[in-house]
Protein backbone atom coordinates (compact mmCIF):
# COMPACT_ATOMS: atom_id res chain seq x y z
CA UNK A 1 0.00 0.00 0.00
CA UNK A 2 1.39 3.41 -0.72
CA UNK A 3 1.99 5.54 2.15
CA UNK A 4 -0.76 8.45 1.23
CA UNK A 5 -3.11 5.13 1.39
CA UNK A 6 -2.36 4.42 4.50
CA UNK A 7 -2.59 8.27 5.92
CA UNK A 8 -6.27 8.24 4.10
CA UNK A 9 -7.39 5.16 5.56
CA UNK A 10 -6.04 6.31 9.13
CA UNK A 11 -7.77 9.52 8.81
CA UNK A 12 -11.13 7.87 8.41
CA UNK A 13 -10.92 5.43 10.99
CA UNK A 14 -9.71 8.35 13.14
CA UNK A 15 -12.52 10.27 12.06
CA UNK A 16 -14.75 7.36 13.08
CA UNK A 17 -13.54 6.96 16.11
CA UNK A 18 -13.84 10.14 17.47
CA UNK A 19 -17.38 10.28 16.82
CA UNK A 20 -17.76 6.87 18.66
CA UNK A 21 -16.18 8.43 21.92
CA UNK A 22 -17.69 11.77 21.14
CA UNK A 23 -21.17 10.32 20.24
CA UNK A 24 -21.25 8.08 24.01
CA UNK A 25 -20.08 10.80 26.07
CA UNK A 26 -22.59 13.40 24.93
CA UNK A 27 -25.01 11.04 24.47
CA UNK A 28 -24.42 10.20 28.41
CA UNK A 29 -24.35 13.72 29.11
CA UNK A 30 -27.52 14.20 27.53
CA UNK A 31 -29.08 11.26 29.26
CA UNK A 32 -28.55 12.13 33.09
CA UNK A 33 -29.61 15.67 32.02
CA UNK A 34 -32.85 14.11 30.75
CA UNK A 35 -33.04 12.46 34.39
CA UNK A 36 -32.77 15.68 36.24
CA UNK A 37 -34.68 17.66 34.69
CA UNK A 38 -37.58 14.83 35.22
CA UNK A 39 -36.59 14.36 39.00
CA UNK A 40 -37.08 18.30 39.58
CA UNK A 41 -38.06 20.85 36.73
CA UNK A 42 -37.58 23.78 38.21
CA UNK A 43 -33.62 23.39 37.82
CA UNK A 44 -34.10 21.94 34.20
CA UNK A 45 -32.81 25.92 33.02
CA UNK A 46 -29.92 25.48 34.83
CA UNK A 47 -29.25 21.69 34.12
CA UNK A 48 -29.59 22.37 30.32
CA UNK A 49 -27.08 25.33 30.85
CA UNK A 50 -24.24 22.90 32.05
CA UNK A 51 -25.74 20.50 29.69
CA UNK A 52 -24.68 22.63 26.53
CA UNK A 53 -21.24 23.99 28.51
CA UNK A 54 -20.23 20.00 29.22
CA UNK A 55 -21.33 19.17 25.63
CA UNK A 56 -19.21 21.90 24.26
CA UNK A 57 -16.08 20.82 26.60
CA UNK A 58 -16.25 17.11 25.21
CA UNK A 59 -16.78 18.42 21.44
CA UNK A 60 -13.43 20.54 21.96
CA UNK A 61 -11.59 17.37 22.62
CA UNK A 62 -13.39 15.50 19.67
CA UNK A 63 -12.37 18.04 17.74
CA UNK A 64 -8.40 17.85 18.52
CA UNK A 65 -8.77 14.50 17.13
CA UNK A 66 -10.38 15.76 14.18
CA UNK A 67 -7.77 18.44 13.50
CA UNK A 68 -4.82 15.35 13.43
CA UNK A 69 -7.50 13.24 10.77
CA UNK A 70 -7.42 16.33 8.96
CA UNK A 71 -3.89 16.66 9.10
CA UNK A 72 -3.51 13.20 8.16
CA UNK A 73 -5.71 13.18 5.02
CA UNK A 74 -4.14 16.59 3.40
CA UNK A 75 -0.30 16.23 4.47
CA UNK B 1 0.64 22.37 4.78
CA UNK B 2 -1.43 24.93 5.06
CA UNK B 3 -3.65 25.23 7.91
CA UNK B 4 -7.66 25.02 6.14
CA UNK B 5 -9.29 28.53 6.69
CA UNK B 6 -13.08 29.76 6.26
CA UNK B 7 -15.21 30.71 4.03
CA UNK B 8 -18.97 30.85 4.61
CA UNK B 9 -21.30 29.91 2.41
CA UNK B 10 -24.65 31.05 2.36
CA UNK B 11 -26.57 32.29 5.63
CA UNK B 12 -29.99 31.65 7.12
CA UNK B 13 -31.87 31.17 3.57
CA UNK B 14 -34.26 34.40 3.11
CA UNK B 15 -34.65 32.76 -0.31
CA UNK B 16 -33.90 30.55 -2.92
CA UNK B 17 -31.83 32.91 -4.73
CA UNK B 18 -29.38 33.16 -1.36
CA UNK B 19 -28.24 29.40 -1.46
CA UNK B 20 -28.21 29.36 -5.29
CA UNK B 21 -25.85 32.50 -5.05
CA UNK B 22 -23.78 30.92 -2.80
CA UNK B 23 -23.66 27.59 -5.20
CA UNK B 24 -22.76 30.23 -8.16
CA UNK B 25 -20.29 31.60 -5.89
CA UNK B 26 -18.99 28.08 -5.12
CA UNK B 27 -19.12 27.19 -9.38
CA UNK B 28 -17.23 30.34 -10.28
CA UNK B 29 -14.28 29.55 -8.04
CA UNK B 30 -14.47 26.09 -9.41
CA UNK B 31 -14.67 27.01 -12.68
CA UNK B 32 -11.72 29.62 -11.72
CA UNK B 33 -9.67 26.70 -10.66
CA UNK B 34 -10.57 24.20 -13.54
CA UNK B 35 -9.05 27.13 -15.37
CA UNK B 36 -5.56 25.37 -14.65
CA UNK B 37 -6.59 22.17 -15.59
CA UNK B 38 -7.64 23.22 -18.86
CA UNK B 39 -11.52 23.89 -18.54
CA UNK B 40 -13.93 22.82 -16.11
CA UNK B 41 -14.52 19.42 -16.09
CA UNK B 42 -17.88 17.43 -15.49
CA UNK B 43 -16.08 14.49 -14.12
CA UNK B 44 -14.85 14.22 -10.24
CA UNK B 45 -13.79 16.91 -8.64
CA UNK B 46 -10.79 17.05 -6.58
CA UNK B 47 -12.22 17.80 -2.72
CA UNK B 48 -8.84 19.69 -2.21
CA UNK B 49 -9.67 22.38 -4.56
CA UNK B 50 -12.75 22.64 -2.73
CA UNK B 51 -11.15 23.39 0.53
CA UNK B 52 -9.60 26.43 -0.92
CA UNK B 53 -12.64 28.31 -0.01
CA UNK B 54 -12.35 27.26 3.42
CA UNK B 55 -8.19 28.48 3.44
CA UNK B 56 -6.35 31.65 4.15
CA UNK B 57 -5.87 33.38 0.54
CA UNK B 58 -3.89 36.07 -1.10
CA UNK B 59 -6.85 37.71 -2.51
CA UNK B 60 -10.58 38.06 -1.61
CA UNK B 61 -13.64 37.06 -3.35
CA UNK B 62 -15.87 40.34 -3.20
CA UNK B 63 -19.31 40.61 -5.63
CA UNK B 64 -17.43 43.33 -7.88
CA UNK B 65 -14.67 40.83 -8.88
CA UNK B 66 -11.26 39.49 -7.51
CA UNK B 67 -9.75 41.93 -4.87
CA UNK B 68 -5.83 41.11 -4.92
CA UNK B 69 -4.74 41.69 -1.30
CA UNK B 70 -0.93 43.96 -0.95
CA UNK B 71 1.93 41.47 -0.50
CA UNK B 72 4.90 42.30 1.21
CA UNK B 73 7.94 40.39 0.92
CA UNK B 74 8.99 38.31 3.95
CA UNK B 75 11.82 39.89 5.92
CA UNK B 76 14.21 37.89 8.16
CA UNK B 77 14.56 39.57 12.11
CA UNK B 78 15.99 37.35 14.82
CA UNK B 79 16.22 34.00 12.61
CA UNK B 80 12.70 34.05 11.59
CA UNK B 81 10.96 34.87 8.26
CA UNK B 82 8.34 36.73 8.95
CA UNK B 83 5.54 37.84 6.23
CA UNK B 84 3.79 40.36 7.07
CA UNK B 85 1.51 40.36 3.77
CA UNK B 86 -1.76 40.57 3.93
CA UNK B 87 -4.28 37.80 3.61
CA UNK B 88 -7.83 36.94 3.67
CA UNK B 89 -8.00 36.38 7.30
CA UNK B 90 -6.63 39.24 8.34
CA UNK B 91 -8.77 41.69 6.95
CA UNK B 92 -11.42 39.53 7.76
CA UNK B 93 -9.67 40.46 11.43
CA UNK B 94 -9.32 43.98 10.74
CA UNK B 95 -12.94 44.32 9.60
CA UNK B 96 -14.05 42.26 12.89
CA UNK B 97 -12.11 44.86 14.81
CA UNK B 98 -13.46 47.65 12.80
CA UNK B 99 -17.02 46.50 13.25
CA UNK B 100 -16.69 45.86 16.83
CA UNK B 101 -14.79 49.64 17.69
CA UNK B 102 -17.58 51.37 16.13
CA UNK B 103 -20.49 49.21 17.46
CA UNK B 104 -19.08 48.81 21.13
CA UNK B 105 -18.14 52.73 21.56
CA UNK B 106 -21.84 54.10 19.79
CA UNK B 107 -23.84 51.54 21.76
CA UNK B 108 -21.60 52.71 25.37
CA UNK B 109 -22.06 56.46 23.92
CA UNK B 110 -25.77 56.05 23.51
CA UNK B 111 -26.46 53.80 27.01
CA UNK B 112 -24.45 56.56 28.81
CA UNK B 113 -27.43 59.49 28.34
CA UNK B 114 -29.95 57.47 29.24
CA UNK B 115 -30.24 55.74 32.29
CA UNK B 116 -32.24 53.30 30.89
CA UNK B 117 -31.11 51.74 27.63
CA UNK B 118 -33.23 51.22 24.65
CA UNK B 119 -32.92 49.13 21.08
CA UNK B 120 -29.67 47.97 20.49
CA UNK B 121 -28.33 48.86 23.69
CA UNK B 122 -30.72 47.14 25.19
CA UNK B 123 -29.59 43.91 23.96
CA UNK B 124 -25.89 44.71 24.33
CA UNK B 125 -26.48 45.63 28.54
CA UNK B 126 -27.95 42.17 28.34
CA UNK B 127 -24.80 40.61 27.11
CA UNK B 128 -22.51 42.65 29.16
CA UNK B 129 -25.20 42.10 32.55
CA UNK B 130 -25.21 38.30 31.89
CA UNK B 131 -21.46 38.19 31.34
CA UNK B 132 -20.54 39.79 34.45
CA UNK B 133 -23.52 37.68 36.59
CA UNK B 134 -23.01 34.78 35.29
CA UNK B 135 -19.41 34.22 34.20
CA UNK B 136 -17.01 36.83 35.97
CA UNK B 137 -18.21 37.51 39.24
CA UNK B 138 -19.19 33.65 40.36
CA UNK B 139 -15.51 32.40 38.79
CA UNK B 140 -13.63 35.39 40.22
CA UNK B 141 -15.41 36.89 42.84
CA UNK B 142 -15.68 40.63 43.12
CA UNK B 143 -12.23 40.63 42.10
CA UNK B 144 -13.62 39.85 38.59
CA UNK B 145 -14.70 43.17 37.63
CA UNK B 146 -11.64 44.10 37.27
CA UNK B 147 -11.02 42.15 34.34
CA UNK B 148 -14.69 42.51 32.67
CA UNK B 149 -13.21 44.88 29.87
CA UNK B 150 -10.64 41.86 29.14
CA UNK B 151 -13.59 39.20 29.19
CA UNK B 152 -16.13 41.47 27.09
CA UNK B 153 -13.66 42.68 24.90
CA UNK B 154 -12.75 38.68 23.80
CA UNK B 155 -16.23 38.14 24.03
CA UNK B 156 -17.82 40.21 21.58
CA UNK B 157 -14.15 40.19 19.21
CA UNK B 158 -14.97 36.02 19.13
CA UNK B 159 -18.50 36.53 18.04
CA UNK B 160 -17.75 39.24 15.16
CA UNK B 161 -15.24 37.31 13.75
CA UNK B 162 -17.23 33.91 13.78
CA UNK B 163 -19.87 35.87 12.55
CA UNK B 164 -18.22 36.97 9.85
CA UNK B 165 -18.31 33.91 8.68
CA UNK B 166 -21.58 32.86 8.15
CA UNK B 167 -22.15 35.88 5.58
CA UNK B 168 -21.86 35.17 2.12
CA UNK B 169 -18.85 36.56 0.33
CA UNK B 170 -17.49 36.60 4.28
CA UNK B 171 -14.40 34.50 6.15
CA UNK B 172 -14.07 33.65 9.81
CA UNK B 173 -10.51 34.75 10.99
CA UNK B 174 -10.65 32.55 13.82
CA UNK B 175 -10.56 29.48 11.67
CA UNK B 176 -7.55 30.29 11.20
CA UNK B 177 -5.04 28.27 14.11
CA UNK B 178 -2.71 31.51 14.46
CA UNK B 179 -5.54 33.66 15.20
CA UNK B 180 -6.92 31.44 17.90
CA UNK B 181 -3.12 31.08 18.95
CA UNK B 182 -3.21 34.74 19.56
CA UNK B 183 -5.93 35.07 21.54
CA UNK B 184 -4.92 32.13 23.42
CA UNK B 185 -1.90 33.40 24.10
CA UNK B 186 -2.81 36.70 25.07
CA UNK B 187 -5.69 34.64 27.66
CA UNK B 188 -2.73 32.52 29.37
CA UNK B 189 -0.94 36.26 30.09
CA UNK B 190 -3.96 37.49 31.66
CA UNK B 191 -4.71 34.02 33.48
CA UNK B 192 -0.58 34.43 35.01
CA UNK B 193 -1.46 37.94 35.26
CA UNK B 194 -4.43 37.29 37.10
CA UNK B 195 -2.73 34.94 39.46
CA UNK B 196 -0.23 36.50 40.07
CA UNK B 197 -2.18 39.73 41.55
CA UNK B 198 -4.07 37.53 43.27
CA UNK B 199 -1.27 35.88 45.10
CA UNK B 200 2.09 37.85 44.79
CA UNK B 201 4.99 36.38 42.72
CA UNK B 202 6.27 34.09 45.81
CA UNK B 203 3.32 32.16 46.56
CA UNK B 204 2.81 32.04 42.89
CA UNK B 205 5.97 30.30 42.26
CA UNK B 206 5.06 27.85 45.58
CA UNK B 207 2.10 27.28 43.96
CA UNK B 208 4.19 25.72 41.23
CA UNK B 209 5.46 23.19 43.01
CA UNK B 210 2.80 21.26 44.13
CA UNK B 211 3.11 21.10 47.56
CA UNK B 212 5.25 18.42 47.65
CA UNK B 213 8.50 17.17 49.01
CA UNK B 214 11.73 19.47 47.98
CA UNK B 215 13.44 16.05 46.34
CA UNK B 216 10.45 15.76 44.03
CA UNK B 217 10.68 19.77 42.35
CA UNK B 218 12.90 19.00 39.25
CA UNK B 219 10.02 16.41 38.14
CA UNK B 220 6.97 18.59 39.57
CA UNK B 221 8.05 21.89 38.31
CA UNK B 222 8.52 20.63 34.72
CA UNK B 223 4.71 18.95 35.08
CA UNK B 224 3.30 22.43 36.51
CA UNK B 225 4.61 24.50 33.76
CA UNK B 226 3.51 22.05 31.42
CA UNK B 227 0.07 22.53 33.00
CA UNK B 228 0.14 26.38 32.82
CA UNK B 229 0.11 25.75 28.65
CA UNK B 230 -2.68 22.75 27.96
CA UNK B 231 -5.06 24.91 29.52
CA UNK B 232 -5.04 27.97 26.87
CA UNK B 233 -3.87 25.19 24.32
CA UNK B 234 -7.30 23.55 24.22
CA UNK B 235 -8.62 27.30 23.97
CA UNK B 236 -7.15 27.84 20.99
CA UNK B 237 -7.98 24.36 19.36
CA UNK B 238 -11.32 24.10 20.76
CA UNK B 239 -12.57 27.47 19.13
CA UNK B 240 -10.10 27.11 15.77
CA UNK B 241 -11.25 23.60 15.11
CA UNK B 242 -15.35 24.23 15.63
CA UNK B 243 -15.26 26.92 13.32
CA UNK B 244 -13.04 24.98 10.56
CA UNK B 245 -15.18 21.96 11.49
CA UNK B 246 -18.34 23.39 10.95
CA UNK B 247 -17.16 25.55 7.55
CA UNK B 248 -15.23 22.15 5.55
CA UNK B 249 -18.77 20.35 6.79
CA UNK B 250 -20.69 23.18 4.61
CA UNK B 251 -18.16 23.52 1.78
CA UNK B 252 -18.04 19.29 1.60
CA UNK B 253 -21.87 19.29 1.08
CA UNK B 254 -21.96 22.05 -1.21
CA UNK B 255 -19.29 20.06 -2.98
CA UNK B 256 -21.41 17.15 -3.71
CA UNK B 257 -23.28 19.11 -6.56
CA UNK B 258 -20.20 19.48 -7.94
CA UNK B 259 -19.22 15.92 -7.39
CA UNK B 260 -21.83 14.83 -9.04
CA UNK B 261 -21.64 17.49 -11.61
CA UNK B 262 -25.17 18.39 -12.02
CA UNK B 263 -28.00 20.77 -10.01
CA UNK B 264 -30.43 18.03 -9.68
CA UNK B 265 -28.82 16.77 -6.96
CA UNK B 266 -28.81 20.22 -5.63
CA UNK B 267 -31.98 19.62 -3.21
CA UNK B 268 -30.39 17.45 -0.88
CA UNK B 269 -26.93 19.04 0.42
CA UNK B 270 -28.70 22.43 0.00
CA UNK B 271 -31.03 21.53 2.69
CA UNK B 272 -28.32 20.00 4.71
CA UNK B 273 -26.69 23.10 4.54
CA UNK B 274 -29.26 25.57 5.81
CA UNK B 275 -30.05 23.20 9.16
CA UNK B 276 -25.94 23.39 9.12
CA UNK B 277 -25.81 27.40 9.13
CA UNK B 278 -28.34 27.28 11.87
CA UNK B 279 -25.74 25.12 13.70
CA UNK B 280 -23.41 27.25 13.12
CA UNK B 281 -24.72 30.58 13.92
CA UNK B 282 -25.55 28.67 17.69
CA UNK B 283 -21.42 27.01 17.74
CA UNK B 284 -20.43 30.76 17.34
CA UNK B 285 -22.65 32.14 19.82
CA UNK B 286 -21.40 29.43 22.15
CA UNK B 287 -17.45 28.86 21.37
CA UNK B 288 -17.27 32.69 22.25
CA UNK B 289 -19.09 32.17 25.50
CA UNK B 290 -16.88 28.71 26.25
CA UNK B 291 -14.10 30.83 25.43
CA UNK B 292 -14.83 33.34 27.96
CA UNK B 293 -16.03 31.31 30.60
CA UNK B 294 -13.17 28.84 30.38
CA UNK B 295 -10.89 32.46 30.73
CA UNK B 296 -12.22 33.41 34.05
CA UNK B 297 -12.67 29.84 35.27
CA UNK B 298 -9.04 29.63 34.82
CA UNK B 299 -8.38 32.94 36.31
CA UNK B 300 -10.84 32.45 39.19
CA UNK B 301 -8.71 29.49 40.14
CA UNK B 302 -5.90 31.58 39.92
CA UNK B 303 -7.57 34.30 42.28
CA UNK B 304 -9.13 31.90 44.86
CA UNK B 305 -5.84 30.06 45.74
CA UNK B 306 -4.95 33.45 46.72
CA UNK B 307 -7.52 34.18 48.79
CA UNK B 308 -6.21 33.90 52.39
CA UNK B 309 -8.70 31.31 53.86
CA UNK B 310 -8.86 29.88 50.11
CA UNK B 311 -12.79 29.78 49.80
CA UNK B 312 -14.79 28.02 47.45
CA UNK B 313 -16.16 29.93 44.04
CA UNK B 314 -19.17 31.46 43.80
CA UNK B 315 -19.68 33.93 46.75
CA UNK B 316 -21.75 36.57 46.36
CA UNK B 317 -23.13 36.77 42.77
CA UNK B 318 -25.04 40.19 42.61
CA UNK B 319 -28.30 38.63 41.65
CA UNK B 320 -30.29 41.22 40.31
CA UNK B 321 -31.68 39.01 37.23
CA UNK B 322 -33.36 41.87 35.12
CA UNK B 323 -35.82 40.00 32.61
Amino acid sequence: MQPNALGYLAAGIGAALTVIGAGLGIGKLAAAAMEASGRQPEVAGQVRTSMIIAAALIEGATFFALAICIILAFK
Amino acid sequence: MSIPAIQGSADTVQSAGDTLHAVQDTLHAIAEHGGTHGGPEKGPVDFTELLHHVQDAKEIDTPLGILHLPQFPPFHAAGLTIDMSITKHVFFLWCAALILCVVAIAVARKNSRRPVPTGFGNLFEMVVVFLRDEVAVPNMGSAGLRYMPYLLTTFFFILVMNLLGLIPWGASATGNINVTAGLAIIAFVVIQASAIRAQGFGHYLAHLTGGVHWSLWPIMIPIEILGLFTKPFALCMRLFANMLGGHIVIVSLLGLIFVFGSYVVALGPVSFVVGINFLELFVAFLQAYIFVMLTSLFMGLGIQAGEPAHGGPGHGTSDDHSS
